[in-house]
């Protein structure tokens, strides 16, 4: 929790405008009404930058990163696989078809700043149906395949959101966007509209911690421990995806958060859900704002997308889990 | 004499297959009944069925009277344990941890408990010998170790119901006797009921006080061993002859496989 309070001093000072870091907690300290009438020495344009740009930019940051490590730890817990995650799953990817077709059709506001994460819920959930569909065969849920079919998926729900934009007279900005994930130009609306989800998704998921550690024992064990299986696993799937579902409505893809986090949190605090899940949440949040940073600074002004920075370092480490789970199967 | 466990005509269908038909019995409070069969009878439906996670096409099943579906999910672990088939998993959790998570029908949402359960546990790691290996990860174990971890798990569950689902599978003979006299002493001790799904009948004879016998889905005998293991039974359910004896310590029917080819010093007859 400190390091999420350094992180966002931090990051909140650095950026292309070259503002000091004096100057931007002195915006922001002004703000507070008891520090309205001391004298000012930035200009008008600082102020906007810091608070309507950079601000929100920072929360958002560890919003979509809380969303997407609590959604990943969700996922590895309730199928026992580690390699699980709303990118690898194909979950995301679902999301964003339902949100972009939204967007590009001009329906994004049909029932109110909730219909872009409810439709890209719905479609989220619909992949992962069919993920599991594609992926079931008479030795139930095999590890590999799931995220072979998740992987799949994901491939081709990226290529129709893709020529989804291509139809409409976008630019390949939005495309990017929706691939590769970003944090440009969003509000503070943005804000507001994940703070909900995010905290109905922790609640869910902590009162389920216990259960998600007792699945570690097996589905059978966890049956006959007075947990009832089905409910679970569709609570906490159903409840991951409406996390991954809001974060991509806000942010775009943005791969391997949920992949990364909780596993660097097992190492350090043990397989326990009921730290796991909220100290995903946290790390989360420092993670993506740190990759979102980097995203800004690396080639200030340029941006790079979000998501190519999560992939940097996402994907090694997903080959690096895989390698791992091969040598244990393999040896001892 | 109370009844613990009573099925009434239960019958059960897997993917449009009867398995089971039509089943009616009871098991007596305090006493260790075994269910026998050859392979793919439907042994371990039964015993699913029994403990109430899979539900029955017909009939039903009571538990101390009241049918098992009327409990709800956590009342019913508190009341009946499964002891499962197989070891449990090589996961980052302590021995200790596991075990205490046998105390999950007594948990809140939270896992905690209004009681300190610890000597519970210590009493179960105690009995089953777990005391240097308690704070171990069950990864670095090994799979008997594993099998008294779990033993230890259920043993916390406290319940007045054990079921075993084959516990003898995957251990050497040595751990197979010390396993089921570690549960047949603790059965006395207690005075819980134990049904155990056995594959070897000699065992099931020297364990159980009643072995019900399935036959192609049906109960083809029910009773103790010294009355229902004949000669008979073992040709029709298992196809196979056999000679049956007493053994010689405590007297319980032993079945000694007759083959259709014999060797008499060295030479074939």
């Amino acid at each position: 929790m400190l390091l999420l309070a350094v992180s966002i001093i931090a990051s909140l000072s650095i950026g292309s405008a070259g503002i000091s870091f004096t100057d931007v907690w002195g915006i922001l300290l002004h703000q507070l009404p008891w520090l309205r009438d001391q004298p000012v020495s930035w200009s008008e344009g600082e102020i906007a930058i810091v608070t309507q740009v950079r601000l929100s930019r920072v929360l958002l940051a560890v919003l979509v990163g809380a969303c997407l490590a609590l959604a990943g730890s969700g996922f590895q817990g309730v199928l026992r696989n580690p390699l699980a995650d709303p990118y690898t799953l194909g979950v995301a990817s679902g999301s964003s078809v339902g949100a972009a077709a939204l967007i590009l059709f001009g329906y994004q506001a049909a029932v109110g700043i909730w219909t872009i994460p409810i439709v890209a819920f719905i479609t989220g959930m619909t992949t992962l149906l069919v993920v599991f569909w594609l992926a079931r065969s008479s030795a139930g849920l095999q590890l590999e395949t799931l995220i072979l079919s998740g992987v799949i998926i994901q491939a081709f729900l990226g290529a129709f959101v893709s020529f989804m934009v291509s139809l409409s007279n976008s630019v390949v900005n939005q495309i990017l966007f929706w691939l590769m994930g970003s944090l440009t130009m969003k509000s503070w609306a943005n804000v507001y509209m994940l703070i909900p989800f995010l905290i109905i998704g922790v609640i869910v998921l902590i009162a389920y911690a216990q259960h998600l550690n007792v699945f570690l024992l097996g589905e059978g064990q966890a049956a006959h421990l007075g947990i009832r299986v089905e409910r679970t696993k569709l609570v906490v799937l159903a409840c991951s995806t409406l996390l991954t579902a809001a974060a991509v409505s806000v942010a775009g893809v943005i791969g391997f958060v949920g992949l990364v986090v909780p596993h660097v949190i097992r190492l350090i605090v043990g397989p326990d859900y009921r730290l796991l899940i909220p100290l995903s949440a946290f790390g989360g949040g420092i993670f993506v704002l740190w990759a979102d940073t980097l995203a800004r600074m690396a080639l200030s002004p340029k941006e790079i997308p979000l998501g190519v920075v999560t992939a940097l370092i996402g994907a090694p480490f997903f080959a690096y889990l895989l390698h791992r789970r091969k040598r244990l199967e393999g040896g001892a | 004499m109370a009844i613990m466990l009573e099925a009434r005509q239960l019958g059960t269908t897997i993917r449009g297959r009867n398995v089971l038909n039509d089943l009616t019995f009871s098991f007596q409070k305090g006493y260790t009944y075994g269910i026998i069969g050859p392979n793919g009878v439907g042994k371990s439906t039964l015993l699913k069925l029994l403990s109430g996670v899979l539900p029955p096409s017909q009939g039903d099943i009571f538990l101390e009277g009241r049918s098992i579906a009327a409990y709800s999910r956590k009342e019913a672990a508190r009341k009946l344990a499964v002891l499962q088939q197989g070891v449990l998993p090589p996961i980052g959790f302590t021995v200790r941890e596991v075990i205490e998570m046998g105390r999950f029908p007594y948990q809140n949402w939270f896992g905690n408990e209004a009681v300190d359960c610890s000597p519970i546990i210590n009493q179960a790691i105690a009995a089953m010998g777990l005391e240097k290996l308690e704070q171990r990860k069950m990864a670095e174990l090994s799979g008997g170790e594993r099998q008294r971890v779990a033993l230890a798990k259920v043993i916390v569950q406290q319940a007045e119901v054990i079921l075993l689902d084959e516990p003898t599978t995957y251990l050497d003979i040595g751990y197979q006797i010390q396993l089921l006299d570690t549960v047949k002493s603790w059965q006395r001790e207690q005075g819980i009921t134990v049904v155990s799904v056995l594959h070897d009948l000699n065992l099931a004879a020297l364990y159980c006080d009643e072995v019900l016998v399935l036959h192609r889905g049906r109960i083809a005998a029910l009773g103790k061993p010294q009355h229902i293991y004949t000669t008979e039974l073992i040709r029709e359910v298992y196809g196979a002859e056999a000679s049956i004896m007493n053994h010689p310590l405590t007297g319980a029917p032993q079945i000694l496989l007759a083959p259709n080819v014999r060797i008499n010093n060295g030479e074939l007859e």
